[in-house]
């Protein structure tokens, strides 16, 4: 019999297999992530084509400029994690530390600008829920509190999943830290890598559809 | 399994990058209905660039393809059936 890896747990015929069954089991996790994304994208679609005008009102309330450095982050934490994973297949604990320290680092600074920017809309009024004054009582409210609960919900379950996120990487940190993750053990990386990269997906849906969509100046 | 080169982790990231500036620059310009096929198209493409390299799908298992795929489809039903309803019913008009 060939000799048996440490690795490898005893219900695996052998490392492929089980480095197989692993993926397969946070792809399947994916997909329900994907169908619960999916609904309240959908449930943004049917408001949209509902309030035209109150969802472009609602966009004008947002920091384009904020958004763009916040996807900018995002989609670099999205490099290094793919790096952190190379790293991870070859070995090399040290650059993995580091790859997996800085994912978390902009990880944080996603959220800290996004703090900033709920309490920006906590000073301009613009929580149209849990008993925080809300400004707008004019024409459209309706629409633009739609528009506001969507935003809140949608980057909030997306902040949350961010979190989740960053406490899974610093643990990474400190197993790669230990020498653990490495070579034949790098499954982890992988599949939290993937997770990771799912949360940059959804981002990637939101910011255009929140913050895009209004008509400024500039263009014709 | 195979890896994608850290060089082509670079290019994807460089192009993630252009398409993200893309999509703000063409916000700029009043699009009217086709602003969000267009903001929607432009996020298609970036997210496929994330799922075949960044998650490594094109170099993954047929069964991966499957399952991935599986959750895109069933996403597309969901879309396809709720918003053909939704988009060509005359609804009455709604509270303001």
């Amino acid at each position: 019999m060939a000799e048996h890896s440490r690795a490898l747990a005893h219900h695996f015929e052998n490392l492929e297999q089980q480095r197989d069954a692993g993926e397969l089991g946070m792809w399947l996790f994916l997909t329900t992530e994907i169908m619960f994304f999916g609904g309240l994208f959908l449930a943004y679609c049917v408001f949209r084509a509902w309030y035209p005008a109150e969802f472009v009102a609602g966009s004008e309330t947002m920091d384009v400029t904020l958004g763009t450095i916040n996807t900018a982050v995002l989609l670099t934490s999205s490099l290094s994690m793919a790096l952190a994973v190379r790293a991870a297949g070859q070995s090399q604990r040290r650059r993995l530390v580091a790859l997996l320290v800085a994912t978390t680092l902009l990880g944080v600074v996603f959220l800290g600008i996004k703090s900033y920017e709920y309490h920006h809309k906590y000073e301009e009024g613009l929580i149209p829920f849990g008993g925080f004054p809300f400004a707008y009582d004019t024409g459209r409210r309706a629409g633009l509190v739609t528009f506001l609960n969507l935003y809140f919900l949608m980057t909030g379950l997306h902040a949350f999943h961010m979190v989740v996120g960053i406490f899974m990487l610093l643990a990474l940190a400190v197993l790669a830290w230990r020498g653990g993750l490495l070579g034949e053990r790098s499954l982890p990386v992988h599949n939290i890598g993937l997770y990771w990269h799912f949360v940059d997906l959804v981002w990637v849906y939101l910011f255009p559809f929140f913050y895009l969509i209004a008509v400024r100046s500039g263009g014709h | 399994m195979r890896h994608p080169t850290d060089n082509l982790y670079y290019l994807v990231f460089a192009a993630l990058m252009v398409l993200l500036l893309l999509t703000v620059g063409v916000s700029r310009y009043e699009l009217g209905a086709w602003s969000l096929p267009v903001a929607a198209g432009i996020a298609s493409v970036k997210a496929v660039l994330i799922l075949l390299y960044f998650m490594h799908v094109r170099y993954s298992r047929p069964l991966i393809w499957l399952v991935a795929g599986a959750g895109f489809f069933w996403l597309a039903i969901l879309f396809g059936l709720t918003l053909s309803d939704y988009l060509t019913r005359d609804w009455p008009a709604l509270p303001h």
